[in-house]
C-alpha cells in the first residue's frame, strides 16, 4: 500500500505491466525488446536480483514496464523471490505477464494458476517457442487459452517473435478473471474456513490470502495482521494454526500434487510430444562440460585462454602497453603537463592536476590507462561464459570442494566474479542461500581473491622472476584454502545445500555480451572513478601538507618487520583506496628498481591479502552490516601482515628466491 | 488358522530357539509361562509344537508358522525404527503390539514399503517372504534413494523424506514430485536429473531425500 500514499499522483497516471516467471525464461529479454533500455540478461539465477524499470509506448499510451527477479511459486522462499512478489504486492501492476519456458510449460503452468487465483489481471506468454518447435514439440494455444479464460500469447523474444502481439495485448487487456480454480474438498473447506475471516480488502485473493497463511508465509501474516482489527487478527491466526496442525503430515505436498493434477488436465491435448528426442549439439557439449574427465579439462583450457591469454596478457599486456605506455605516458601525459604548467602559475593546483599524485597524471591515467583495459577484458569473457550457459555448470564441478569451505557450488560465481571485480563480487554474494555463505564468501573474497586490476598488474610485476609468480600463487592458494576450511568448520549454522538448474548451454549472443559487459563497465566506472579522483586528492592533501609523511614514517615500523622498505608504505596506503593502486605503486616502485625479488613477493603477497579497497569495506557494510565489515577488516589485515611477516622470514631461511 | 497373541510370541520365541540358536527346544519357563498354559495348548492343538516333559519342541508343520512370525516381528522392529522413529523400550512395547497387526497381506505392504529389508535393527536376519523372493528374482530395486540409480536410469518419483519444509518446497519448485518422471542424468561430481525437458544439478544430501521406483524398460 505504501507507494499508493508516497505517489498517489503518479499511480493514477501511470499503467504498469509487470513481468514474472521463472529464472531463465527470457524476461529480460522480453523486457529489452519491449522498452529498448539496458538491463542484464543472465542464465545465473540471481543476478537479475536488482530489479529494472523502463517505458513502452502503445498506441500513444505511455506503459512502465517492470522486470521482476525470477520467481518458482507465489510462496516465496528466496530473497528474489520476496523481491518479485513486493512488486506483485505494492505496485499493483495493471497487467501481469507471466513468461514461461515452452519446453517446461507442464512444470511451469502452476504458478499461471497461482497467479489466477491470487485475481492478478494475467496474461501468459509461452516463451521459447523455437527451441520447443526445434525439439519437436507443438502445442494448441488457443486451447489453452479457452481452459484458462486468460490471453495466451506464443513468444520467442529472443527473435522478437510474438512482441507486437504481447503489445496488443497489453492495450487491449479488460478485465478477464481466468478460470475458477477449485481444489478437493478437503482443501477447499480450509480455504473457506480462513478466507471467510478476512474481513478487508488486499490486492490478491482471500483465497490466495488464505493459501499462503495455510503454507505459514510470514510476510503475509504481518500484511494481514497489520490491516485487520487485533481481534480478528487472533481469530484467523488460530484457525490457521488448528488447520496447519491437522494437515502437518503433508499440506504443502498434497497442494502441489492438486495442482499437478489441475495443470495436466488443462494440458490434455495441447501438448504434443516427438516420437523422438534429438540431441542439440548445446546438449552435447553440456554433458562433456559435466563430466570431470572431459570437464576439467575444457575449465582449465577455458581458464588458460580466457583469464591468462586474453585477459593477462591480451588486455593487461597489450591493451595496458599500448594505453598507458603509449598513449599516457608517451603522448597524453607531458602535454597536459605542459599545458597546465603554461597555463597555471600556482604550485598546489599544478601539483593537484599534474603533479606526482595528480588527478590526471595518476588518477586518470590508473583508471583508464591500466584498469580499463583490465577490466573490460575480464567482463567480457564473463559474460561470454554467462550468457553461454557455464556458470551453472562450473558450480556443480566444484559443489563437492567448496562444501569443504562451508560453501556451496553456487558460490563460485562470486568468487569467479571476484577475480574481474571484488566489490561487485561482495555484492553478488546476496544471491546465496544463507547468512553462514554469505558471510564466509565475503571473508575469502575481501582475503585471497585478487580483482582482476590487481592480478594484471600484480602479474606484471612478478613474471620477470617465475619463481616469485610461483611462491605468489602457492601463498595465496594455501591462504585461500586454510582460511576457507577453518571457517567451514569453526563457522556455526547448517551446512549449504547446492541446487542448481542448468540452462541449456547456447551460443554466446553478440548483442548479450555486449549489453552485460557495458552495464558491468559503466557500473564500475561510475564506482570507480570518483573513489581514484579521490584518492588522488588526499595524497595530494598529504604532499603538500606533509602530513603523509608522517602517517609513511608511522609504518616504517611495520614495514620493516616484513623485510621492506619503508618506501612501500604508500603503496599500502594507496591500497586501501583501490587494491590495484596499491599494486600498480609497487610496479612503479620495481621499474625505479627499489625492491629485490624477495621484497617484491612478500610485498606482492601482503597487498593482496591486505584489505579490500575502500569501495569494498563500504559493500561489505552495505551487504553485511558493521559488526561483520569490521571484524572481516582486522582479521584481514592480521592475517595480511602475519603472513607478510612469516613469508619474510621464511624467505630469508631458505634463500628461496636468492 | 488365527492364533492368539500369546501364542504367536511363544511360537516365535520357540522358532529363534530351535532354528537360528540350534537348540532342541524351548523351556516355557524361561518366558514364564506354564506347561498347561492355554497358549501352548493351542500350538499343540494345531499341531505345531509338541510338549515333552514340559519342554516344548518345534514341530515340522510349525516350522513355516514360526518363520513368518519372526518375520513380521522383525519387520515391525525395522518399520518402528526406521520410519516411526521409535526406539528403545517404548519402540520395542510398540513392536510387540504391532506385529500381531501385520497379517492378511499387510506385511507384504510394508516389506515393499521398506524395500524389502534383509535384517533387523539388531542385526538379526529378517526372513524372506514371497514377495522378498519376487523383487529379487525381477531385479526389481523398488523404492530406492535417487543415489542408488545409476547414471542414465529412468524412474518415477515416489516421495520426498525431508523434515525440512524449505526444502521440499525447493524440490517441489524444481518439478520433483511424486508420480513425475525423472532421468539420472549424472552422479559425479554432483547428481543431475532431468525432470520433463528440464536440468538441475544437487548434492548428494539433496539426492539422498529424493525416493525414485525404477521403471522397468
Amino acid at each position: 500500500m505504501s507507494p499508493l500514499e508516497e505517489s498517489p499522483e503518479e499511480q493514477h497516471t501511470i499503467r504498469r505491466v509487470a513481468l514474472v516467471g521463472n529464472p531463465n525464461v527470457g524476461k529480460s529479454v522480453l523486457f529489452n525488446a519491449l522498452t529498448g533500455s539496458y538491463v542484464t540478461v543472465s542464465n545465473y539465477p540471481g543476478t537479475s536480483v536488482e530489479v529494472s524499470r523502463g517505458h513502452v509506448s502503445i498506441t500513444g499510451k505511455s506503459w512502465q514496464v517492470i522486470d521482476t527477479p525470477g520467481m518458482y511459486a507465489i510462496h516465496t522462499i528466496t530473497e528474489e523471490e520476496r523481491v518479485a512478489r513486493e512488486i506483485l504486492l505494492n505496485e499493483q501492476p495493471d497487467v501481469v505477464l507471466h513468461v514461461l519456458d515452452a519446453r517446461n510449460l507442464e512444470r511451469m503452468l502452476s504458478m499461471t494458476i497461482q497467479l489466477i487465483e491470487a485475481g492478478l489481471p494475467v496474461v501468459l506468454i509461452v516463451n521459447i517457442m523455437d527451441e520447443a518447435e526445434r525439439m519437436g514439440l507443438s502445442f494448441d494455444l488457443t486451447l489453452l487459452q479457452k481452459r484458462l479464460g486468460i490471453p495466451v500469447i506464443a513468444a520467442a523474444t529472443a527473435h522478437k517473435r510474438g512482441i507486437e502481439e504481447i503489445k496488443t495485448a497489453i492495450a487491449e487487456f479488460g478485465q478477464s478473471c481466468g478460470l475458477p480454480i477449485s481444489y478437493s474438498r478437503l482443501l477447499e473447506a480450509d480455504i473457506n474456513q480462513v478466507s471467510r475471516l478476512i474481513q478487508k480488502e488486499y490486492v490478491i485473493s482471500h483465497r490466495s490470502l488464505s493459501l499462503l497463511l495455510l503454507q505459514g508465509d510470514e510476510e503475509i501474516s504481518g500484511i494481514i495482521s497489520k490491516k485487520e482489527d487485533e481481534e480478528v487478527y487472533r481469530i484467523i491466526e488460530q484457525n490457521v494454526r488448528e488447520i496447519a496442525f491437522e494437515r502437518r503430515e503433508s499440506f504443502h505436498l498434497n497442494l502441489s500434487m492438486e495442482r499437478k493434477e489441475m495443470v495436466s488436465k488443462l494440458l490434455k491435448g495441447v501438448i504434443a510430444l516427438p516420437e523422438k528426442q534429438r540431441k542439440t549439439w548445446g546438449e552435447r557439449l553440456s554433458n562433456l562440460t559435466m563430466r570431470p574427465l572431459t570437464g576439467i579439462p575444457i575449465l582449465l583450457i577455458t581458464l588458460y585462454f580466457g583469464l591468462y591469454k586474453f585477459v593477462g596478457s591480451f588486455g593487461a599486456g597489450t591493451l595496458v602497453d599500448l594505453l598507458e605506455g603509449k598513449l599516457f605516458e608517451g603522448l597524453f601525459n607531458p602535454w597536459i603537463s605542459k599545458l597546465v604548467n603554461g597555463l597555471i602559475p600556482w604550485w598546489w593546483l599544478q601539483e593537484l592536476l599534474v603533479g606526482e599524485y595528480g588527478v590526471i597524471t595518476l588518477g586518470i591515467r590508473y583508471a583508464v590507462g591500466i584498469i580499463l583495459p583490465i577490466v573490460t577484458t575480464f567482463f567480457i569473457f564473463f559474460s561470454i561464459l554467462e550468457d553461454g550457459g557455464y556458470l551453472p555448470r562450473l558450480a556443480m564441478m566444484v559443489d563437492r570442494l567448496f562444501k569443504w569451505f562451508g560453501l556451496s557450488g553456487r558460490a563460485v560465481i562470486p568468487m569467479v566474479l571476484g577475480f574481474g571485480c571484488t566489490t561487485m563480487a561482495t555484492m553478488v554474494t546476496r544471491t546465496l542461500e544463507t547468512v553462514r555463505e554469505r558471510t564466509i564468501a565475503t571473508l575469502l573474497l575481501a582475503l585471497a581473491i585478487p580483482c582482476s586490476a590487481q592480478l594484471g598488474v600484480i602479474l606484471a610485476l612478478l613474471a620477470p622472476t617465475p619463481s616469485a609468480l610461483l611462491v605468489w600463487i602457492g601463498c595465496m592458494t594455501f591462504i585461500f584454502v586454510v582460511i576457507g576450511i577453518l571457517t567451514g568448520r569453526l563457522m556455526p549454522g547448517e551446512a549449504p545445500m547446492f541446487y542448481m538448474e542448468l540452462p541449456p548451454m547456447r551460443m554466446p549472443q553478440l548483442s548479450n555480451v555486449i549489453t552485460k559487459t557495458y552495464t558491468r563497465l559503466l557500473w564500475y566506472f561510475l564506482e570507480i572513478l570518483p573513489l581514484f579522483i579521490l584518492a588522488s586528492v588526499i595524497l595530494w592533501l598529504g604532499k603538500i601538507t606533509n602530513s603523509f609523511e608522517k602517517i609513511v614514517n608511522g609504518m616504517v615500523p611495520l614495514m620493516h618487520s616484513i623485510g621492506l622498505p619503508k618506501d612501500v608504505a604508500p603503496a599500502f596506503i594507496l591500497g586501501f583506496f583501490r587494491r590495484d593502486y596499491g599494486a600498480a605503486g609497487l610496479y612503479d616502485m620495481q621499474s625505479k628498481g627499489l625492491l629485490d625479488a624477495r621484497q617484491l613477493t612478500v610485498a606482492a603477497v601482503t597487498l593482496t591479502l591486505f584489505v579490500p579497497c575502500v569501495a569494498q569495506f563500504l559493500m561489505m557494510q552495505k551487504e553485511r552490516g558493521w559488526k561483520i565489515a569490521l571484524s572481516i577488516f582486522f582479521f584481514v589485515t592480521t592475517i595480511a601482515f602475519s603472513t607478510g611477516y612469516l613469508l619474510n622470514q621464511l624467505l630469508i631461511a631458505t634463500n628461496l628466491l636468492g | 488358522m488365527k492364533l492368539s497373541e500369546q501364542a504367536e510370541d511363544i511360537i516365535e520365541r520357540l522358532w529363534i530357539e530351535v532354528e537360528e540358536d540350534g537348540g532342541p527346544f524351548l523351556d516355557p519357563e524361561t518366558m514364564f509361562i506354564k506347561p498347561d498354559a492355554e497358549s501352548i495348548k493351542e500350538l499343540t492343538r494345531n499341531a505345531l509344537a509338541e510338549l515333552k516333559n514340559g519342554m516344548l519342541y518345534l514341530r515340522a508343520e510349525g516350522r513355516e508358522v514360526g518363520r513368518m512370525t519372526v518375520r513380521r516381528h522383525r519387520l515391525a522392529e525395522r518399520l518402528m525404527m526406521d520410519v516411526l522413529n521409535l526406539r528403545g523400550e517404548t519402540g520395542q512395547m510398540k513392536v510387540c503390539q504391532f506385529e500381531h497387526l501385520l497379517t492378511e497381506g499387510v506385511d507384504t505392504k510394508i516389506c515393499t514399503m521398506l524395500n524389502h529389508p534383509t535384517t533387523c535393527p539388531h542385526g538379526k536376519p529378517i526372513p524372506p517372504g514371497e514377495c522378498c523372493i519376487e523383487a529379487r528374482r525381477s531385479g526389481d530395486l523398488g523404492v530406492v534413494p535417487l543415489t542408488e540409480f545409476k547414471s542414465g536410469q529412468e524412474g518415477e518419483i515416489a516421495y520426498i523424506q525431508t523434515e525440512d519444509n524449505k526444502k521440499m518446497q525447493k524440490l517441489m519448485a524444481m518439478g520433483v514430485l511424486p508420480g513425475n518422471r525423472i532421468v539420472l542424468v549424472q552422479s559425479f561430481p554432483s547428481y543431475i536429473f532431468r525432470v520433463g525437458f528440464s536440468e538441475f544439478a544437487i548434492d548428494t544430501a539433496l539426492a539422498k531425500e529424493i525416493f525414485v521406483r525404477r521403471i522397468q524398460p
